[in-house]
């Protein structure tokens, strides 16, 4: 990573009005956007959504070719194009003609995308922003920080010296008369300009219209006052018919801001008449700029359902502490890391990407139904293709991917520790490995791994048969998760067998966009598995069960490895988690919970795989709950705990203050009790609270559970 | 029986969510009623044939029906040939809407004529009638019945202007009016 993409990381952590503000606001829209979707059917509205668009995108030239027919006949001039040179000199050359000074616009993205404003302020036309915050970045010669809320790292002192700056002594940091100002100095730039410049946030290839949404109405005076009004629309604004402007605008307001629907917006469908009589002159530019080689894409096809309501940055734990800036200039966030890969470079990405820790929050909560997470990934893999894994990347793989490498150093690395390990936690660690026990302790490594210790564990011979999938965590770190497991697996009257053959899910490397190393691990967990006969194969680690049910059969595609698909499937068909598994085993009757049990409250930690790919979320919670635990549910109990498998190692400047924010959470539930499902989170967690000395006790549910069965 | 509890039904939920939004609902069983609330109302704002103090009221089937030589003469300042001057100085602006949303409060008119818009986003106050059966559920019920083919400027409106902008404080009164009143007329007939 670059010293200067780090130094942007550290000096927005280190901005606690940017972090305050982004906090809060992203607490208060989790509610509100819940809010305003009482009574909605989420995932059928975005399946709809998903629909229109994924089939705009499929046929983008014959819809821009109707759009013209369509707006042209009414009388609204069209121009297409592929290239942003040739609509920055569209709109100047038509400004020149008509003798335009003096130009208002409303908020657009793609205005942004191809850095417009400065292109005509070079010509000498006066340029004026008038959605607020982008008159305010404007004004402070920044970049959009949020696609809906350009200004949102800036707080009011910051706005106040800006205008009394740039527009008029006097002003003081009372939001009101701020936003009263600005009303009062942008009314007369609105009635005297010559040309409106908006973007629009649908465009219906049937009918020729465009509907823009604002909330100041500042596009309603963009398109009515000035004599003319110039419209800059991407391709993936189009839409085949007119009602389908209807799921679009029901979800846009709603996973944007958590409004119903936004105070204003215009469709419009053709020059409508000017102030003065006359006929407005309306031209809109359909913009290409790398689109339809997207739509050609079949993984990155998706991202063009996108409805740009920034959803996506609202709820991820990166965004609310980095904030904008740090993505880059244009588009930020998720969907921001995907979009200036393709419009402006593959390459401009590669530090961007970075970021995410794969959560999947931005998943459940899109309205264009984009697997973000999973696109990020491939943007990832295709990085690594294109530029090759970095050198100790390299060396940690070859060892992952050689079992026995891998576990000899596992071995031996239980001996090395022993100087720093204490009660089975490392608290400090020498030298450059110490930014990661800063914040939290690490697990001892095992004397004896889980592969070692089932073998002395009397077992019962019992018809039923599953394979335990330890993981890495479970083998090494946490025996006695995997030694639960068998205890309540036995009890239902299951035998569980240890494959000797299993090695790495292949999660770190897939999570780093090596997939020929993920998909090696695969094929190898597939054999070890597959070879006894046996009714589950069961996991303690999310991730690995997402891997063993999913993510191997992906990988495997993605290499092109066919002939290893059956199995893979196989395997997918038999593997479950354990809470899961003891869900089911509870509700048969094959496990009973002691008659007199000492029980406690206990607060829980969704983990991100488990909840948002498993969505195991509720067997844990009804598994303690039935066993007499009393459920005392933590804020933001869904929301990462910045582990994010080697993200912590790669970005521990982002991980350490999301696990912190995780700690204030447990601790403020005031359960003498954590129960999580995921060995990598309790290392997290179990760490940072072993590091501030907190006397909350935390388990993997199986070990709780074994303890209360009879 | 039954259409008159749904109706009553949708005009209370579209009420509720105007109201949730910022914006003052009023309701009055006639034309003529609607008129008098109306000329009520600019009294109260104080509209007189002054500068930044007069008001006025974009053409509509309602409007042009009614004696505005009466109306005129009942509040000097209000004014019915709209003009970019006239709004832009205007206080007030009144306008008749030509269907409602029950789930979102939402005001939609099909604004071709310039001074419809003129007048619901320069003045400050914008004062809104619509016809008590103009109200439908939703947006999809909406973009059925309206034609794009004729309507060349569709203006939706929910609340009056907002921004959040600055430090995300939600702040009401940007570039159109910071007060919206929904006037919802019941014996009045609907546009086709």
């Amino acid at each position: 990573m670059k010293d200067e993409f780090r130094q942007s990381i550290l000096d927005a952590l280190s901005n606690p009005n940017l972090t305050g503000a982004l906090g809060n606001f992203s607490v208060a829209y989790r509610a509100n956007r819940t809010t305003a979707y009482q009574g909605i059917d989420f995932e059928a509205l975005r399946t709809q959504i998903a629909k229109v668009k994924s089939s705009a995108a499929s046929h983008f030239d014959e819809l821009a070719e109707q759009f013209v027919k369509s707006a042209e006949a009414r009388g609204t001039k069209v121009f297409r194009t592929s290239d942003p040179n040739a609509v920055r000199d569209y709109i100047l050359k038509l400004a020149k003609e008509r003798g335009v000074k003096s130009i208002v616009k409303s908020k657009s993205m793609a205005t942004e995308e191809i850095h417009l404003n400065k292109h005509l302020e070079k010509a000498g036309i006066d340029v004026q922003e008038t959605d607020l915050g982008e008159w305010i970045i404007q004004l402070a010669g920044q970049t959009p920080s949020h696609m809906v809320m350009p200004a949102i790292h800036m707080t009011k002192e910051e706005v106040t010296e800006v205008f009394n700056e740039k527009v008029e002594e006097g002003q003081k940091p009372d939001i009101a008369k701020l936003v009263k100002f600005a009303r009062g100095k942008l009314r007369p730039m609105f009635l005297n300009a010559d040309m409106g410049i908006s973007g629009a946030n649908i465009a219906v290839a049937e009918t020729g219209s465009i509907a823009i949404v604002t909330n100041e109405g500042n596009a309603r005076l963009v398109s009515t006052l000035p004599r003319i009004h110039v419209a800059l629309v991407g391709y993936e604004k189009l839409i085949e018919h007119f009602k389908d402007i209807a799921p679009i605008l029901t979800a846009l307001p709603k996973s944007a801001t958590a409004q119903l629907l936004t105070s204003y917006v215009s469709i419009i469908s053709g020059p409508a008449p000017n102030t003065d009589g006359t006929p407005k002159e309306l031209h809109i530019i359909l913009m290409d700029n790398r689109r339809t080689e997207m739509s050609r894409d079949p993984r990155f096809k998706e991202a063009l359902q996108c409805i740009r309501c920034a959803s996506c940055l609202n709820v991820c734990p990166v965004f609310r502490l980095v904030g904008g800036h740090v993505f880059g200039k244009v588009y930020t966030g998720g969907i921001g890391t995907i979009l200036t890969a393709w419009f402006d470079a593959l390459k401009a990405s590669d530090e961007i990407q970075s970021l995410c820790i794969q959560c999947g929050n931005c998943k459940d909560v899109c309205p264009g139904k984009i697997d973000i997470p999973e696109l990020i990934l491939e943007l990832r893999r295709r990085l690594a293709v294109e530029q090759g894994q970095p050198m100790i990347q390299k060396a940690i793989f070859s060892v992952v991917n050689n079992r026995h490498l891998f576990h000899t150093m596992m071995r031996a690395a239980s001996i090395g520790q022993i100087p720093f390990a204490k009660d089975g936690f490392i608290r400090h660690l020498p030298m450059f490995l110490s930014t990661l026990t800063e914040k939290r302790s690490l697990p001892t490594i095992a004397a004896v791994p889980f592969r070692d210790r089932i073998k002395k564990i009397k077992q019962p011979k019992c018809a039923e048969k599953a394979a335990f999938y330890g993981g890495c965590l479970v083998d090494f770190a946490y025996p006695e998760m995997g030694e639960a497991v068998v205890k309540v697996l036995n009890k239902a009257g299951i035998e569980v067998i240890f494959p000797e053959g299993q090695t790495c899910c292949g999660a770190p490397a897939r999570y780093s966009g090596a997939y020929e190393v993920a998909a090696q691990n695969g094929a190898d967990n597939i054999k070890a598995l597959l070879a006894e006969d046996v009714k589950y194969v069961v996991s303690a680690c999310p991730t690995c069960t997402v891997a063993l049910k999913q993510d191997f059969i992906a990988n495997l595609e993605a290499v092109g490895r066919t002939a290893d698909l059956p199995a893979a499937r196989q395997l997918a068909e038999k593997v479950v988690d354990f809470s899961t598994l003891a869900s089911h085993l509870l509700e048969q009757g094959r496990l009973k919970f002691k008659a007199s049990l000492k029980t406690s409250k206990f607060t829980y930690h969704d983990s991100c795989h488990f909840k948002r790919t498993l969505h195991a979320d509720q067997n844990p919670r009804k598994l303690m709950k039935q066993a007499g635990y009393e459920l005392v549910e933590m804020d933001e109990c869904d929301m990462c705990c910045g582990m994010g498998g080697s993200y912590t190692l790669k970005m521990p400047e982002i991980s350490t203050p999301i696990l912190e924010r995780k700690l204030g959470n447990i601790e403020k539930a005031g359960a003498p009790l954590l129960l999580i499902d995921c060995p990598g989170c309790v290392m997290q967690i179990g760490g940072g609270l072993d590091k501030r000395g907190s006397k909350i006790k935390v388990e993997h549910t199986a070990q709780r559970l074994a303890d209360c069965l009879e | 029986m039954s259409t008159i509890i749904e109706s009553s039904a949708i005009i209370e939920s579209f009420k509720a969510r105007a109201e949730a939004v910022s914006a003052k609902v009023e309701r009055v069983a006639n034309k003529e009623l609607a008129l008098e609330l109306v000329v009520r109302l600019l009294h109260n704002e104080g509209v007189e044939d002054q500068p930044r103090s007069r008001a006025v009221w974009a053409a509509s089937p309602m409007v042009n029906a009614s004696d505005q030589k009466k109306l005129a003469a009942s509040v000097p300042g209000l004014k019915f040939e709209v003009t970019l001057d006239l709004a832009a100085d205007a206080k007030v602006g009144i306008s008749q809407m030509d269907w409602a949303l029950a789930n979102t409060g939402t005001l939609v008119q099909s604004a071709d004529e310039v001074d419809k818009r003129l007048v619901s986003t320069l003045p400050l106050l914008h004062i809104a009638l619509v016809s008590t059966r103009a109200i439908l559920p939703d947006l999809p019920s909406v973009l059925t019945r309206v034609d794009p083919m004729k309507s060349a400027y569709l203006s939706f409106i929910t609340g009056p202007s907002r921004t959040a902008d600055i430090e995300r404080v939600l702040t009401i009164g940007v570039h159109g009016p910071e007060r919206l009143i929904i006037v919802l007329v019941d014996d009045l007939e609907v546009a086709a």
